[in-house]
This record gives C-alpha cells, structure tokens and sequence, in this order.
C-alpha cells in the first residue's frame, strides 16, 4: 500500500491485489463485484482459454462506424439476429444548424452518403431508428439512457467508445469496433475475454462549484490514460453517490479516457427513479420485477478487486487540461507543469511536445491562459443537467452586466438531443445564453469532434466540455483545454480560464 | 481476414507514447463507408505538412521530412515499435485498416489500449505486448542500425533480433488460432447457434423485460 500526495493536492491510495493478504485462489468464495455479476449474467459459453461468447441486449448504431458492419452482413448473406435490440440514430456528421432541411441539409457530399447509408440500412432492415428531424434524434449516448433503452443489468455495446457511458446504472457498455458491430448484428453476441476488477473510490463530498467533470478528469490526472487498461472500472464512494444519474454518466463517459473499455456505477434509489416512466423502461408487473433484479447490481461488500485507488473528494477543485491528453489536467489554482521537473523522460518529452502544440510555457498560471472559443456539449456533458449548470453561471454573469468576452469568436451551446434541446427551451434557457452572446444550436457531436462544419481553425484555442484534448481533435491545429460545463460558461465570460467557485468576485 | 503466420520485415520506431486513434486516422476520413484505402492517410496530420481531406491526391501533397516514417531508412517497414497506451482513444476500427493498408502487420508496444488491441486482431495486424526495459532496448537497437529487422513467429510466439537474441510473447490462443489461420469469427460464432438460442429462453424467463 502507498500513499502520497503528488501536484494536485488529491491524495491518492492505490493497492494492488498482490499486496493483498490471501492469494486469489483462497477468495474464490467471496463476493462479486458489480463488473462479476454483470458478466456472469451474460455469458453464453466459455472456453478453456477463458474466452467467452457474451450475450448482447442493447446495440446502439450510428452513421460512422456501421456502413462496413452492414455491407459485411449483406456480402455474406447474413440477417441480424435480433433487429429489436438495435437502436440507430445520427449524430457524429450532423449540422448543428438548419437541421429542419433533414439530410438534404448536410452539405458535405462524403457526409451526406453516410447519413444516407445509414438510413437507408435501418430502414430496410426494420430497425429503431430516429432520424434528423425526429425529436428524439441526437448523440446516440444521450439518447439511450433518455429513452429508458439502455437500462441497468443490460450488455451495451456501440461502434463509438464513449459507450461506457451507459456504466453509470449499472450495465455492462463499451465500445467495439466495425467488425465487432458486424458481429453482434450477425450473432447477438460478442468474443470477449473477462477483464479485471478495478475500483475508483472517491471518498467525502466534493465542495462547492467541483462537478462530476472535475472528479473524473482528476481520476484521470491520477491514475493516467492508460490507469485502466485491461480492466473494467467501477466507480465508488460517497462522492459518486452523491451524483445524479447525470453526472455520473459524465464520469463513466470518460472510463475510457483512464484507459477502461467499461466504467460503471453500482444501483441505487437515484437509478430506479430516473428510469421510471422513460418510454423504453418496463411498466407495470415487469417494471416490479425488473427493480427487484436491478437492486441487486452492486458489488458485495467481501468482494475483491485486482486494482484499488482511493480519492479524497474534498481535496478536488475545478479541473483544466493543459495538455494533449486528458491525463495532462491540473486544478484551476494550479501552473501549467514542467517537463524538466519530470523524471520519466519518455514522458517529459510528450510533454514538451504537448506545450509546443498547445503554445503555452511551463509555469505559466492557468487562469491567465486566453481562449478563443467555447464550446458546450458532447455525449459528456450536454444533458439537461449540464446545460442548466451552465446557464446558471451565464444568469449570474448576466446580473453582473456581463457578457460573452469580445475577445472570444464563439460561443457554442450544443444540446445532446432534441428532447434535452426541447426541456432546455421550455426552462427558458436557449434566451438566457443567446442573450449572452451564445449560440444555441441543434443536437449532435459537433465539436467534440468537428466531424461537422463546428470546428477550430489552426491554432485555436477552445475551452471545452468534451472528452478528448488530441493534437487535431476539435479541428486541425486547434488547442482543446477540457473543463466542466459551469468552467467552460465562466471562461466564455471572462475570455480566460477563471475558478467558478469565485464567481461572485468577478467585477 | 488475411492470415498471419510469419514475417520477417524492416522496422520503423515511433518514439510517442499514448499515441491516439485521431492521431493515426483524423476524423474527416472516417466519413468513407469503406473498409479499404485509408493507408495514404495513416497518421496525415504528422505525416503532410498541409491539411488532407478525403478525396485528394496523396502523392502531390508535401511530406513532413521531420516524421519519422517520412526517413527514406524506414519505407518499406512492416513492423511498427512504439511506446505505451498505443491507439488510446476512439474505439475507430479505421485505425488499424489505415495501419494495415500503409503496410504494418506487427505492432510492438509496452501497451495498448484495450479496443484498439482487439481491433488489430480482427485485421490480421498482431499487436505484440513487451516490457518497457525490453522495448526501450529495440529502440536503441532500431536506431542503431540501419536496415534493421525484426523475425516474428505467431506460431512459436517468438521473435528474433539480427543479434541472434529470442524474445518470447504472450498471445491469446483464440485470438492466435483466428489469425494464423485467419478465420472469420462470425462464422465460429455461428457454429454455436443453438447455445445462443437456448440462453435466450433461459434469459426470457428470468429478465422478460429485457425482450
């Protein structure tokens, strides 16, 4: 066991099972862990080696990783297994504008051809499918959950790795690639090797203005981007639970971020209530039993886990990411780091590279750092929850007599569906942030990824709700720094990265 | 899937860690509803000096002589080493299609990340996982000499160095039956039909709702 207090003020306990007292061998009557049930429920048929064909309830499709699934089925002359269990929508291609023009609107050729093809596959083989135009259209991991159509205890899977979302009730969710989806589509099943169990505890209760963002993005300052690899990730501990289905669908977004295909939060009360009624969920004698079943999804109290870490909430602050991975990420009170402070120097060096790229200087205050655009959304952050978290710093600011700070060129609200988009517009928050000086746009990926025309021009810099900081990632030659929805409306307000928590200070 | 058995072949070092699947295929050639063609673009935004779009002409476009793979030492490599966390990010299957169209078959690596990793073996590329002391030690050796090459065995699990040294690897025996011989998993799937059936009805009857 070791403890140390490294950069961020977060102290950090990790334990390895080979510390642990017994062998493994001895534990193998102890609990299970949330990722053990979840698996043992799904498993159709094992090998000697440990591989496992594991059974698939819910297949989520978008336009960019399913045309070559597709045209593999059809090649090989194969149906679906079961077309009810996929749910396809567009999002990464979409236009945040004009989007009542439906694919027409698109105006990239080679973009257009992918939404089409989607559509065209869905529709020809009967599938659920929502497209540009219906409300319920938008990122495919905010439509899911908001459908009721990933539930807790079900297998998720999606061509996009930001599947883990759906960890955050309870189900087992990740990415796959094209052929897995291919696979799945043809078989309702998946090869798959048993990960290992890991555990993230986040213990005591985070202070005010520190979100769901911030806890996962300093998860992943501590244990790295490659924290996770080759393990499913539950996340734990007073702080997680004081989180709403919500917030911790944003830290289970960013598993993989901490290098976990699956990252996923034990049931509770907050679980069940937000699936109630959804149009997806059980009703009535089914819902009963479902509950029952769902009440049993978290890990046992003598169960083990291969890997541990331990985090202290009340030492967590609002995160920014300086550099080219999010494990590049310290608190807003805290300098961009020195590579020559750096003892690894495989890492050193990615980080000289990182500050290169990024155009900033070792020691420089990350408050001080100017943004050029604002950009809120994404399958992290652009919930209805986000969005009002957002707004409520944009209302304060506009107290102020503030506005969108005229140095930054852009400010990007992107809702994650048309129902949040719908809920956001009868809250009356659309007039506050264009009153603002926000844009306010229509569902999809947008900049996240700028697979659509929202992007960074060369040399950008952007605060960002997103997920990824990659050299290139939000336009080429942009420069993302990741932070949460109330950290990106502050940015916008102040031209630079500013604590939230000290709002009431701004003049 | 093309098979995979052997292969001795040059190498070329990619001296980054976490390497991500953006990096390897940027996001406006994911708009193909092809599997094929993405190798002109493997890695674009270190590889070109100007910005690449799909549908251009690669060969006209000016190359960056600073990126590694640019060397004229290095065309021709088959086999890539790199650092941890390689293929980090998107769960993109773009990514080892651009890898394994540029001409790479091996990949070693302290680490991968895990969709990535399994992506590869869908592709008929064999990841291969080596301590960081021992990766280290490659790359001393590729940069050393030129011309240097690398001899993998799937089958033995080995690989050898010019040195004469043998260097063993660990491979999952599913995942090395499927790419020596390079079979379609769908179709071995598929041999288990009636076991899927049947837990589908033992699972109707325990969690109908999911149905």
């Amino acid at each position: 066991m070791k403890k140390m207090n490294l950069c961020n003020d977060v102290w950090v306990t990790t334990l390895q099972a080979s510390e642990n007292v017994k062998p493994w061998s001895t534990w193998k009557m102890t609990g299970k862990t949330l990722y053990d049930k979840l698996w043992d429920a799904h498993v159709v048929r094992s090998e000697e080696d440990g591989t496992a064909l594991l059974y698939i309830d819910r297949h989520l499709v978008h336009e960019v990783t399913s045309p070559q699934a597709f045209e593999g089925l059809r090649l090989a002359g194969r149906k679906p297994w079961r077309k009810e269990s996929v749910i396809a929508t567009p999002d990464h291609n979409v236009p945040t504008t004009g989007q009542s023009a439906g694919i027409a609107g698109i105006a990239d050729p080679i973009a257009r051809l992918q939404v089409e093809t989607l559509e065209a596959n869905v529709r020809e083989l009967g599938m659920t499918y929502f497209p540009m135009n219906d409300v319920r259209q938008g990122i495919v991991h905010v439509v899911g959950p908001e459908e009721g159509a990933t539930l807790p205890g079900m297998t998720v899977v999606c061509g996009d790795s930001h599947t883990s979302t759906h960890g955050a009730f309870g189900a087992l969710a990740h990415g796959i690639g094209t052929s897995e989806v291919e696979h799945v589509l043809a078989t309702q099943t998946l090869v798959q090797k048993k990960m290992k169990n890991m555990r993230v505890t986040v213990q005591g209760h985070v202070g005010p203005g520190v979100t769901a963002k911030d806890i996962v993005l300093a998860i992943i300052g501590k244990i790295g981007t490659a924290g996770g690899n080759g393990h499913a990730l539950e996340f734990a501990g007073e702080a997680i639970m004081d989180l709403s289905v919500e917030g911790r669908m944003t830290v289970c977004n960013m598993a993989i971020e901490a290098g976990a295909r699956a990252g996923m939060v034990a049931v509770d009360e907050k679980t069940i209530a937000y699936f109630k009624g959804k149009p997806f969920a059980p009703r009535g004698e089914l819902w009963e039993q479902a509950v029952a079943a769902w009440k049993e999804l978290h890990t046992d109290a003598d169960a083990v886990f291969d890997k541990e870490v331990v985090l202290d909430a009340a030492c967590i602050v609002p995160q920014v990411t300086w550099g080219t991975s999010p494990e590049m990420v310290v608190g807003i009170d805290c300098t961009v780091p020195n590579p020559e402070e750096e003892s690894d120097p495989v890492k050193a060096e990615g980080m000289r590279r990182a500050l290169k790229y990024m155009d900033l200087d070792a020691g420089m205050a990350i408050s001080d750092i100017p943004i050029d655009k604002v950009f809120i959304g994404s399958c992290t952050n652009s919930r209805i929850e986000d969005l009002r978290a957002a707004a409520e710093v944009a209302q304060k600011a506009l107290n102020k007599g503030c506005k969108v700070a005229p140095t930054v060129k852009q400010a990007l609200v992107v809702p994650g569906s048309g129902l949040v988009k719908q809920q956001a517009e009868e809250e009356g928050l659309d007039k506050l942030f264009i009153e603002a000086g926000f844009e306010w746009r229509e569902p999809g990926c947008s900049m996240c990824l700028a697979m659509n025309a929202d992007r960074l021009e060369p040399g950008e810099r952007c605060a960002s709700t997103s997920n990824r900081n990659f050299e290139g990632r939000q336009g080429n030659g942009g420069r993302t720094h990741l932070v949460s929805p109330a950290m990106a409306a502050m940015a916008a307000f102040t031209g630079h990265f500013y604590d939230v928590r000290k709002l009431e200070e701004l003049k | 899937m093309e098979k995979f058995v052997a292969l001795q072949a040059l190498v070329a070092p990619l001296d980054r860690s976490n390497v991500d699947t953006d990096a390897i295929i940027p996001k406006q050639f994911l708009k193909s509803i092809k599997r094929s063609g993405f190798g002109p673009n493997a890695f674009d935004e270190w590889r070109y000096l100007d910005h690449g779009e799909p549908g251009i002409d690669n060969s006209k476009r000016p190359l960056n002589p600073d990126f590694v793979l640019n060397q004229p030492r290095y065309q021709g490599a088959n086999i890539l080493l790199t650092r941890k966390n390689f293929g980090c990010g998107s769960s993109r299957e773009h990514a080892p299609w651009a890898l394994e169209d540029y001409g790479f078959r091996v990949i070693i690596a302290p680490s991968f990340a895990d969709i990535f990793f399994n992506n590869c073996f869908k592709n008929g590329i064999l990841p291969i996982v080596l301590s960081e002391a021992k990766v280290e030690q490659l790359f001393k050796e590729v940069e050393a000499g030129e011309g240097y090459q690398l001899s993998v065995d799937l089958e033995a699990q080995v690989i050898s160095t010019p040195g004469g040294e043998v260097i063993n690897f660990e491979v999952d025996a599913f995942r090395k039956h499927c790419l020596l011989n390079g079979l379609d998993d769908i179709g071995l799937t598929l041999q288990h039909v009636d076991e899927i059936r049947a837990y589908e009805e033992r699972r109707k009857a325990e969690a109908p709702w999911l149905f």
